[in-house]
Protein backbone atom coordinates (compact mmCIF):
# COMPACT_ATOMS: atom_id res chain seq x y z
CA UNK A 1 0.00 0.00 0.00
CA UNK A 2 1.32 3.59 -0.47
CA UNK A 3 0.82 6.73 1.34
CA UNK A 4 -1.85 8.05 -1.35
CA UNK A 5 -4.03 5.00 -0.56
CA UNK A 6 -4.22 4.59 3.05
CA UNK A 7 -4.64 8.72 3.21
CA UNK A 8 -7.79 7.96 1.23
CA UNK A 9 -9.46 5.27 3.31
CA UNK A 10 -8.25 7.35 6.47
CA UNK A 11 -10.08 10.70 5.84
CA UNK A 12 -13.20 8.56 4.66
CA UNK A 13 -14.10 6.83 7.64
CA UNK A 14 -17.60 6.65 6.94
CA UNK A 15 -17.50 6.38 3.28
CA UNK A 16 -17.35 3.39 1.23
CA UNK A 17 -15.88 0.04 0.95
CA UNK A 18 -11.92 -0.48 0.48
CA UNK A 19 -11.54 -0.72 -3.24
CA UNK A 20 -10.84 -4.35 -4.60
CA UNK A 21 -7.53 -3.97 -5.30
CA UNK A 22 -7.11 -2.56 -1.81
CA UNK A 23 -8.79 -6.25 -0.22
CA UNK A 24 -6.29 -7.89 -2.90
CA UNK A 25 -3.00 -6.53 -1.03
CA UNK A 26 -5.02 -7.05 1.96
CA UNK A 27 -5.23 -10.74 1.42
CA UNK A 28 -1.59 -11.07 -0.11
CA UNK A 29 -0.68 -9.23 3.43
CA UNK A 30 -1.90 -12.29 5.38
CA UNK A 31 0.73 -14.15 4.51
CA UNK A 32 3.46 -11.30 5.84
CA UNK A 33 1.65 -11.60 9.32
CA UNK A 34 -0.46 -8.68 8.68
CA UNK A 35 -4.24 -10.15 9.80
CA UNK A 36 -6.82 -7.32 9.33
CA UNK A 37 -7.45 -3.95 10.67
CA UNK A 38 -9.98 -1.06 10.01
CA UNK A 39 -9.80 2.63 9.67
CA UNK A 40 -12.52 4.28 11.30
CA UNK A 41 -15.04 1.73 11.80
CA UNK A 42 -14.33 0.59 7.93
CA UNK A 43 -12.25 -2.13 7.46
CA UNK A 44 -8.28 -1.14 5.08
CA UNK A 45 -5.53 -2.59 4.92
CA UNK A 46 -2.68 -1.84 7.20
CA UNK A 47 0.41 -3.24 7.38
CA UNK A 48 2.94 -4.04 10.23
CA UNK A 49 6.40 -4.46 9.54
CA UNK A 50 7.12 -2.10 6.67
CA UNK A 51 8.17 1.09 6.11
CA UNK A 52 4.03 1.89 4.42
CA UNK A 53 2.73 1.14 8.44
CA UNK A 54 5.38 3.64 9.80
CA UNK A 55 4.72 6.21 7.10
CA UNK A 56 0.60 6.42 7.58
CA UNK A 57 0.49 7.85 10.77
CA UNK A 58 2.86 9.91 10.91
CA UNK A 59 1.12 13.01 12.40
CA UNK A 60 -0.50 10.65 15.12
CA UNK A 61 0.60 8.10 17.26
CA UNK A 62 0.59 4.55 18.05
CA UNK A 63 -0.06 2.39 20.73
CA UNK A 64 0.02 -1.43 21.30
CA UNK A 65 -2.35 -3.89 23.23
CA UNK A 66 -1.22 -6.78 24.97
CA UNK A 67 -3.33 -9.05 27.11
CA UNK A 68 -4.06 -12.41 28.98
CA UNK A 69 0.20 -13.09 29.61
CA UNK A 70 -1.13 -15.30 32.28
CA UNK A 71 2.38 -15.43 34.44
CA UNK A 72 2.64 -18.81 37.18
CA UNK A 73 0.72 -20.25 34.40
CA UNK A 74 2.46 -24.13 34.05
CA UNK A 75 0.48 -26.08 31.84
CA UNK A 76 0.81 -27.66 28.78
CA UNK A 77 -0.85 -25.17 26.61
CA UNK A 78 2.54 -22.89 27.20
CA UNK A 79 5.47 -24.25 29.83
CA UNK A 80 7.22 -20.55 29.29
CA UNK A 81 4.94 -18.12 29.09
CA UNK A 82 7.20 -15.81 30.34
CA UNK A 83 9.45 -16.56 27.56
CA UNK A 84 6.04 -16.05 25.18
CA UNK A 85 5.47 -12.60 26.92
CA UNK A 86 9.25 -11.73 26.10
CA UNK A 87 8.86 -12.54 22.68
CA UNK A 88 5.77 -10.13 22.68
CA UNK A 89 7.38 -7.57 23.79
CA UNK A 90 10.56 -8.16 21.62
CA UNK A 91 8.28 -8.13 18.36
CA UNK A 92 6.66 -4.41 19.85
CA UNK A 93 10.20 -3.02 20.19
CA UNK A 94 10.91 -3.77 16.90
CA UNK A 95 7.91 -1.75 15.31
CA UNK A 96 8.61 0.41 13.11
CA UNK A 97 6.63 3.28 14.56
CA UNK A 98 7.54 3.02 18.42
CA UNK A 99 4.41 2.79 20.17
CA UNK A 100 3.81 5.53 22.72
CA UNK A 101 2.38 3.06 25.12
CA UNK A 102 1.49 0.00 26.14
CA UNK A 103 -1.68 -1.42 27.52
CA UNK A 104 -2.28 -4.47 28.77
CA UNK A 105 -5.76 -5.42 29.05
CA UNK A 106 -5.47 -8.17 31.98
CA UNK A 107 -5.12 -11.65 32.76
CA UNK A 108 -1.53 -10.02 33.90
CA UNK A 109 -0.85 -13.23 36.81
CA UNK A 110 -2.63 -16.80 36.36
CA UNK A 111 -3.34 -16.88 40.15
CA UNK A 112 -2.74 -13.05 41.48
CA UNK A 113 -0.02 -14.58 43.59
CA UNK A 114 2.87 -11.50 44.59
CA UNK A 115 5.69 -13.32 42.70
CA UNK A 116 3.70 -13.73 39.28
CA UNK A 117 2.71 -9.57 39.34
CA UNK A 118 6.38 -9.38 40.17
CA UNK A 119 7.93 -11.41 37.15
CA UNK A 120 4.90 -9.74 35.06
CA UNK A 121 6.15 -6.63 36.51
CA UNK A 122 9.79 -6.61 35.63
CA UNK A 123 9.18 -8.36 31.81
CA UNK A 124 6.85 -5.38 31.31
CA UNK A 125 9.72 -3.14 32.45
CA UNK A 126 11.99 -4.20 29.65
CA UNK A 127 9.53 -2.74 27.17
CA UNK A 128 10.91 0.78 28.36
CA UNK A 129 7.71 2.55 27.85
CA UNK A 130 4.38 3.64 29.89
CA UNK A 131 1.80 0.77 30.59
CA UNK A 132 -1.90 0.98 31.45
CA UNK A 133 -3.39 -2.35 33.36
CA UNK A 134 -6.42 -3.42 34.00
CA UNK A 135 -7.36 -6.73 35.58
CA UNK A 136 -8.65 -9.58 34.87
CA UNK A 137 -10.20 -12.37 36.95
CA UNK A 138 -7.32 -13.71 37.55
CA UNK A 139 -5.64 -10.69 38.67
CA UNK A 140 -8.69 -10.44 41.25
CA UNK A 141 -8.51 -13.53 42.99
CA UNK A 142 -7.17 -12.28 45.81
CA UNK A 143 -8.75 -9.30 48.03
CA UNK A 144 -10.67 -8.36 45.13
CA UNK A 145 -7.98 -6.91 43.25
CA UNK A 146 -6.63 -4.69 45.47
CA UNK A 147 -2.92 -6.59 45.38
CA UNK A 148 -2.83 -5.79 41.63
CA UNK A 149 -4.12 -2.52 41.72
CA UNK A 150 -2.22 -1.46 44.30
CA UNK A 151 0.89 -2.43 42.36
CA UNK A 152 -0.61 -1.39 38.63
CA UNK A 153 -2.52 1.37 39.29
CA UNK A 154 -1.77 2.92 42.25
CA UNK A 155 -2.85 6.44 41.70
CA UNK A 156 -6.33 4.62 41.14
CA UNK A 157 -9.14 5.41 43.42
CA UNK A 158 -11.05 2.76 44.68
CA UNK A 159 -12.67 0.74 42.16
CA UNK A 160 -9.75 0.36 39.56
CA UNK A 161 -11.51 1.70 36.97
CA UNK A 162 -9.52 5.08 35.53
CA UNK A 163 -9.36 7.46 32.17
CA UNK A 164 -6.65 9.76 30.54
CA UNK A 165 -6.40 11.18 27.44
CA UNK A 166 -3.70 11.08 24.77
CA UNK A 167 -2.85 12.34 21.01
CA UNK A 168 -6.43 13.57 21.44
CA UNK A 169 -8.00 10.04 22.13
CA UNK A 170 -9.82 9.47 25.12
CA UNK A 171 -8.65 6.36 27.19
CA UNK A 172 -11.38 4.53 29.72
CA UNK A 173 -9.82 1.49 31.11
CA UNK A 174 -13.17 -0.15 32.88
CA UNK A 175 -12.89 -3.59 35.71
CA UNK A 176 -15.50 -6.09 34.67
CA UNK A 177 -14.04 -8.94 36.85
CA UNK A 178 -15.12 -7.87 40.57
CA UNK A 179 -17.56 -8.79 42.17
CA UNK A 180 -18.49 -12.09 39.41
CA UNK A 181 -21.74 -13.44 41.05
CA UNK A 182 -22.65 -17.56 40.49
CA UNK A 183 -23.73 -18.33 36.91
CA UNK A 184 -23.03 -14.60 35.73
CA UNK A 185 -20.73 -12.85 33.04
CA UNK A 186 -18.94 -9.80 33.82
CA UNK A 187 -20.22 -7.02 35.07
CA UNK A 188 -19.16 -3.12 35.91
CA UNK A 189 -21.92 -2.59 38.75
CA UNK A 190 -23.80 0.79 38.92
CA UNK A 191 -21.27 2.97 40.82
CA UNK A 192 -18.61 2.25 37.77
CA UNK A 193 -21.41 2.94 35.30
CA UNK A 194 -22.56 6.05 37.20
CA UNK A 195 -18.42 6.97 36.71
CA UNK A 196 -18.49 6.65 33.11
CA UNK A 197 -21.19 8.77 32.93
CA UNK A 198 -20.24 11.61 34.59
CA UNK A 199 -16.50 10.92 32.72
CA UNK A 200 -17.94 11.44 29.32
CA UNK A 201 -20.64 14.09 30.29
CA UNK A 202 -19.17 17.36 28.03
CA UNK A 203 -17.04 15.17 25.66
CA UNK A 204 -17.09 16.32 22.25
CA UNK A 205 -18.68 13.52 20.19
CA UNK A 206 -15.93 13.51 17.62
CA UNK A 207 -13.76 12.73 20.20
CA UNK A 208 -12.20 9.33 19.61
CA UNK A 209 -12.92 6.88 22.35
CA UNK A 210 -10.72 3.59 23.33
CA UNK A 211 -12.58 1.15 26.35
CA UNK A 212 -10.58 -1.54 27.64
CA UNK A 213 -12.08 -4.28 29.81
CA UNK A 214 -10.85 -7.55 30.20
CA UNK A 215 -13.94 -9.29 29.37
CA UNK A 216 -15.86 -8.97 26.35
CA UNK A 217 -18.30 -5.70 26.36
CA UNK A 218 -20.80 -6.96 24.16
CA UNK A 219 -22.69 -10.92 24.73
CA UNK A 220 -20.42 -13.05 22.83
CA UNK A 221 -20.56 -16.43 24.00
CA UNK A 222 -22.67 -16.40 27.58
CA UNK A 223 -22.48 -19.37 27.70
CA UNK A 224 -18.74 -19.47 28.98
CA UNK A 225 -18.80 -16.37 30.45
CA UNK A 226 -17.82 -14.65 27.38
CA UNK A 227 -19.81 -11.13 28.23
CA UNK A 228 -20.60 -8.52 30.54
CA UNK A 229 -24.08 -8.48 32.22
CA UNK A 230 -24.49 -4.79 32.36
CA UNK A 231 -22.16 -3.49 29.63
CA UNK A 232 -25.36 -2.38 27.48
CA UNK A 233 -25.86 0.24 30.07
CA UNK A 234 -22.12 1.13 29.73
CA UNK A 235 -22.32 1.74 25.84
CA UNK A 236 -25.69 3.50 26.03
CA UNK A 237 -23.13 6.24 27.05
CA UNK A 238 -20.84 5.55 24.05
CA UNK A 239 -22.81 5.34 21.47
CA UNK A 240 -23.37 8.92 20.57
CA UNK A 241 -19.53 9.00 20.10
CA UNK A 242 -18.67 8.79 16.28
CA UNK A 243 -15.69 6.77 16.87
CA UNK A 244 -15.10 4.07 19.83
CA UNK A 245 -13.26 1.02 19.93
CA UNK A 246 -13.42 -1.37 22.25
CA UNK A 247 -10.92 -3.21 23.48
CA UNK A 248 -10.88 -6.70 25.44
CA UNK A 249 -9.26 -9.66 26.17
CA UNK A 250 -10.33 -12.57 27.96
CA UNK A 251 -10.94 -15.36 25.28
CA UNK A 252 -7.46 -15.60 23.93
CA UNK A 253 -8.51 -15.39 20.19
CA UNK A 254 -9.43 -12.43 17.54
CA UNK A 255 -13.53 -11.65 17.67
CA UNK A 256 -14.48 -8.64 16.17
CA UNK A 257 -18.18 -7.22 16.40
CA UNK A 258 -19.15 -3.86 14.67
CA UNK A 259 -22.31 -2.00 16.02
CA UNK A 260 -22.87 1.35 14.61
CA UNK A 261 -20.00 3.45 15.94
CA UNK A 262 -18.48 1.03 18.32
CA UNK A 263 -16.29 -2.05 17.08
CA UNK A 264 -15.12 -4.27 19.77
CA UNK A 265 -11.86 -6.03 19.25
CA UNK A 266 -10.66 -9.39 21.31
CA UNK A 267 -6.95 -9.96 21.27
CA UNK A 268 -5.03 -12.84 21.41
CA UNK A 269 -3.34 -13.82 24.45
CA UNK A 270 0.78 -13.83 25.03
CA UNK A 271 0.39 -17.34 27.22
CA UNK A 272 -1.68 -19.72 25.46
CA UNK A 273 -4.93 -19.77 22.57
CA UNK A 274 -8.54 -21.30 23.85
CA UNK A 275 -10.95 -22.76 21.63
CA UNK A 276 -13.71 -21.00 19.58
CA UNK A 277 -16.74 -20.25 21.14
CA UNK A 278 -18.43 -23.80 21.51
CA UNK A 279 -15.59 -25.83 20.62
CA UNK A 280 -15.18 -28.58 23.38
CA UNK A 281 -16.43 -28.42 27.01
CA UNK A 282 -15.12 -25.16 28.30
CA UNK A 283 -12.61 -22.47 27.40
CA UNK A 284 -9.79 -24.29 28.67
CA UNK A 285 -6.48 -23.33 27.36
CA UNK A 286 -5.93 -25.05 24.07
CA UNK A 287 -2.80 -27.26 23.67
CA UNK A 288 -1.47 -27.14 20.07
CA UNK A 289 1.56 -28.31 18.46
CA UNK A 290 4.91 -26.81 20.12
CA UNK A 291 6.06 -25.66 16.38
CA UNK A 292 2.32 -23.97 16.23
CA UNK A 293 2.15 -22.37 19.25
CA UNK A 294 3.62 -18.90 18.38
CA UNK A 295 1.47 -18.70 15.54
CA UNK A 296 -1.55 -18.46 17.85
CA UNK A 297 -0.05 -15.38 20.47
CA UNK A 298 0.47 -11.86 19.39
CA UNK A 299 0.43 -8.27 20.47
CA UNK A 300 -2.41 -5.42 18.91
CA UNK A 301 -0.81 -2.27 17.36
CA UNK A 302 -3.46 0.45 16.93
CA UNK A 303 -2.22 3.58 14.90
CA UNK A 304 -3.93 7.00 15.59
CA UNK A 305 -4.49 9.73 12.67
CA UNK A 306 -6.74 12.14 13.63
CA UNK A 307 -9.68 10.59 14.65
CA UNK A 308 -8.96 7.59 13.16
CA UNK A 309 -7.68 4.79 14.20
CA UNK A 310 -6.36 1.73 12.43
CA UNK A 311 -5.28 -1.77 13.99
CA UNK A 312 -3.89 -4.85 13.63
CA UNK A 313 -2.83 -8.01 15.20
CA UNK A 314 0.63 -9.36 14.57
CA UNK A 315 1.04 -13.21 15.66
CA UNK A 316 4.86 -14.10 17.19
CA UNK A 317 5.19 -16.81 14.87
CA UNK A 318 3.71 -18.52 11.60
CA UNK B 1 -2.12 -14.03 -4.96
CA UNK B 2 -5.26 -15.53 -3.55
CA UNK B 3 -8.44 -14.69 -5.68
CA UNK B 4 -10.75 -12.39 -4.34
CA UNK B 5 -14.61 -13.29 -4.31
CA UNK B 6 -17.80 -11.26 -4.66
CA UNK B 7 -18.63 -12.29 -1.19
CA UNK B 8 -15.88 -10.83 0.69
CA UNK B 9 -15.95 -8.18 -0.86
CA UNK B 10 -19.54 -7.94 0.44
CA UNK B 11 -18.36 -8.68 3.72
CA UNK B 12 -16.28 -5.65 3.81
CA UNK B 13 -19.05 -3.13 2.54
CA UNK B 14 -20.40 -4.87 5.94
CA UNK B 15 -17.79 -2.97 8.04
CA UNK B 16 -16.35 -6.45 8.94
CA UNK B 17 -13.56 -7.97 6.94
CA UNK B 18 -11.48 -11.20 8.59
CA UNK B 19 -8.86 -12.16 6.96
CA UNK B 20 -8.19 -15.86 7.98
CA UNK B 21 -5.24 -17.31 7.50
CA UNK B 22 -2.51 -17.04 10.10
CA UNK B 23 -4.07 -16.97 13.45
CA UNK B 24 -7.80 -18.18 14.67
CA UNK B 25 -9.53 -14.62 13.30
CA UNK B 26 -13.43 -15.23 13.76
CA UNK B 27 -15.77 -12.19 13.24
CA UNK B 28 -19.00 -12.36 14.46
CA UNK B 29 -21.52 -9.71 13.33
CA UNK B 30 -24.09 -10.65 16.78
CA UNK B 31 -24.26 -12.62 19.66
CA UNK B 32 -25.01 -15.97 18.01
CA UNK B 33 -22.50 -18.53 18.78
CA UNK B 34 -22.02 -19.74 15.28
CA UNK B 35 -18.93 -18.57 14.37
CA UNK B 36 -17.02 -19.93 12.17
CA UNK B 37 -13.75 -21.12 13.23
CA UNK B 38 -10.14 -22.68 12.88
CA UNK B 39 -9.13 -26.26 12.30
CA UNK B 40 -8.14 -27.41 15.71
CA UNK B 41 -4.53 -29.04 15.35
CA UNK B 42 -5.66 -30.26 19.14
CA UNK B 43 -8.56 -30.15 21.81
CA UNK B 44 -8.97 -28.33 24.42
CA UNK B 45 -6.63 -29.97 27.36
CA UNK B 46 -9.58 -30.45 29.28
CA UNK B 47 -11.07 -32.96 26.80
CA UNK B 48 -10.82 -36.50 29.07
CA UNK B 49 -13.11 -37.78 30.29
CA UNK B 50 -14.48 -36.69 33.94
CA UNK B 51 -12.32 -38.88 36.46
CA UNK B 52 -14.38 -40.44 38.64
CA UNK B 53 -14.78 -38.90 41.96
CA UNK B 54 -14.17 -40.93 45.45
CA UNK B 55 -16.57 -40.62 48.93
CA UNK B 56 -16.82 -37.20 49.62
CA UNK B 57 -14.87 -36.04 47.00
CA UNK B 58 -15.98 -33.32 44.23
CA UNK B 59 -13.59 -33.34 41.05
CA UNK B 60 -13.31 -30.08 38.73
CA UNK B 61 -12.71 -31.12 35.62
CA UNK B 62 -13.83 -29.96 31.86
CA UNK B 63 -15.08 -26.70 33.59
CA UNK B 64 -17.59 -28.63 35.77
CA UNK B 65 -18.45 -30.19 39.26
CA UNK B 66 -18.13 -33.85 39.34
CA UNK B 67 -20.59 -34.87 41.14
CA UNK B 68 -22.04 -31.59 40.83
CA UNK B 69 -24.30 -32.22 43.67
CA UNK B 70 -22.89 -34.21 46.68
CA UNK B 71 -24.95 -35.34 49.55
CA UNK B 72 -23.21 -36.11 52.51
CA UNK B 73 -23.72 -36.65 56.50
CA UNK B 74 -23.05 -33.73 58.69
CA UNK B 75 -19.84 -33.97 60.14
CA UNK B 76 -18.35 -34.67 56.81
CA UNK B 77 -15.00 -33.14 55.50
CA UNK B 78 -15.49 -32.78 51.10
CA UNK B 79 -12.21 -32.35 48.91
CA UNK B 80 -12.60 -30.20 46.07
CA UNK B 81 -9.73 -31.70 43.34
CA UNK B 82 -8.67 -29.75 40.46
CA UNK B 83 -7.71 -31.98 37.91
CA UNK B 84 -8.72 -29.54 35.17
CA UNK B 85 -6.31 -27.71 33.05
CA UNK B 86 -7.37 -23.96 34.39
CA UNK B 87 -7.74 -22.43 37.76
CA UNK B 88 -10.58 -22.44 38.91
CA UNK B 89 -11.99 -21.75 42.79
CA UNK B 90 -14.34 -23.36 45.26
CA UNK B 91 -16.66 -20.32 46.56
CA UNK B 92 -19.72 -20.43 48.28
CA UNK B 93 -22.64 -18.83 47.28
CA UNK B 94 -23.58 -15.53 49.29
CA UNK B 95 -22.30 -12.15 50.29
CA UNK B 96 -20.83 -14.26 53.58
CA UNK B 97 -19.75 -17.50 52.56
CA UNK B 98 -19.15 -20.00 54.92
CA UNK B 99 -16.42 -21.55 52.97
CA UNK B 100 -14.22 -20.52 49.92
CA UNK B 101 -10.71 -21.83 48.49
CA UNK B 102 -7.85 -20.24 47.49
CA UNK B 103 -7.28 -20.11 43.78
CA UNK B 104 -6.91 -23.49 43.06
CA UNK B 105 -4.19 -24.78 40.30
CA UNK B 106 -4.23 -27.96 38.32
CA UNK B 107 -3.46 -30.56 40.94
CA UNK B 108 -4.69 -28.34 43.68
CA UNK B 109 -7.31 -29.46 46.19
CA UNK B 110 -9.29 -28.09 48.92
CA UNK B 111 -11.42 -29.26 51.69
CA UNK B 112 -14.46 -28.54 53.96
CA UNK B 113 -15.96 -30.18 56.75
CA UNK B 114 -19.46 -29.40 56.94
CA UNK B 115 -20.80 -29.20 60.38
CA UNK B 116 -24.86 -28.20 60.38
CA UNK B 117 -27.15 -29.88 57.80
CA UNK B 118 -28.44 -27.43 55.10
CA UNK B 119 -27.69 -26.90 51.12
CA UNK B 120 -24.45 -25.36 50.29
CA UNK B 121 -24.58 -23.72 46.44
CA UNK B 122 -20.77 -23.21 45.10
CA UNK B 123 -19.48 -21.89 41.89
CA UNK B 124 -16.39 -20.72 40.68
CA UNK B 125 -15.80 -17.22 40.87
CA UNK B 126 -13.25 -17.28 38.21
CA UNK B 127 -15.44 -19.08 35.73
CA UNK B 128 -19.27 -18.30 37.16
CA UNK B 129 -20.91 -20.43 35.10
CA UNK B 130 -19.26 -23.56 37.01
CA UNK B 131 -21.87 -24.29 39.98
CA UNK B 132 -22.45 -27.11 42.56
CA UNK B 133 -23.55 -27.95 45.74
CA UNK B 134 -23.38 -29.72 49.09
CA UNK B 135 -26.29 -31.31 50.73
CA UNK B 136 -25.41 -31.52 54.00
CA UNK B 137 -27.94 -34.51 56.14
Amino acid sequence: MDDTELDRNSSNPSGGAPSRRTLLRCMAWAGAGTLWSVVGGVPTPFRLGTGEAQAAPASGFAFVQISDSHIGFRGDANPDPNGTLTTALQRIATLPQKPAMIVHTGDVSHLAKPEQFDAAEQLMKTAKLPVHYIPGEHDTLVDDGKPFFARFSPDVKTGGWYSFDQGGVHFVALVNVVGLQVGGLGHLGNEQIEWLERDLKGRSASTPIVVMAHMPMWSLYPQWGWGTDDGDKALAYLKRFGSVTVLNGHIHQVVQKVEGHVTFQTAMSTAYPQPTAGDGPGPGPLKVPTEKLASMLGVREVAVKGHTLAWSDTTLGT
Amino acid sequence: MPRISNRLLGAATAAVLGVINLTPVVFAQSAAPSMPGMDHMAMPTSQAAMPAAGPNQVIINNFAFGPTMLTVKAGTTVTWINKDGDAHTVTGVGAKPLFGSQPLDTGDSFSFTFKDPGSYAYFCKIHPTMKGVVIVQ
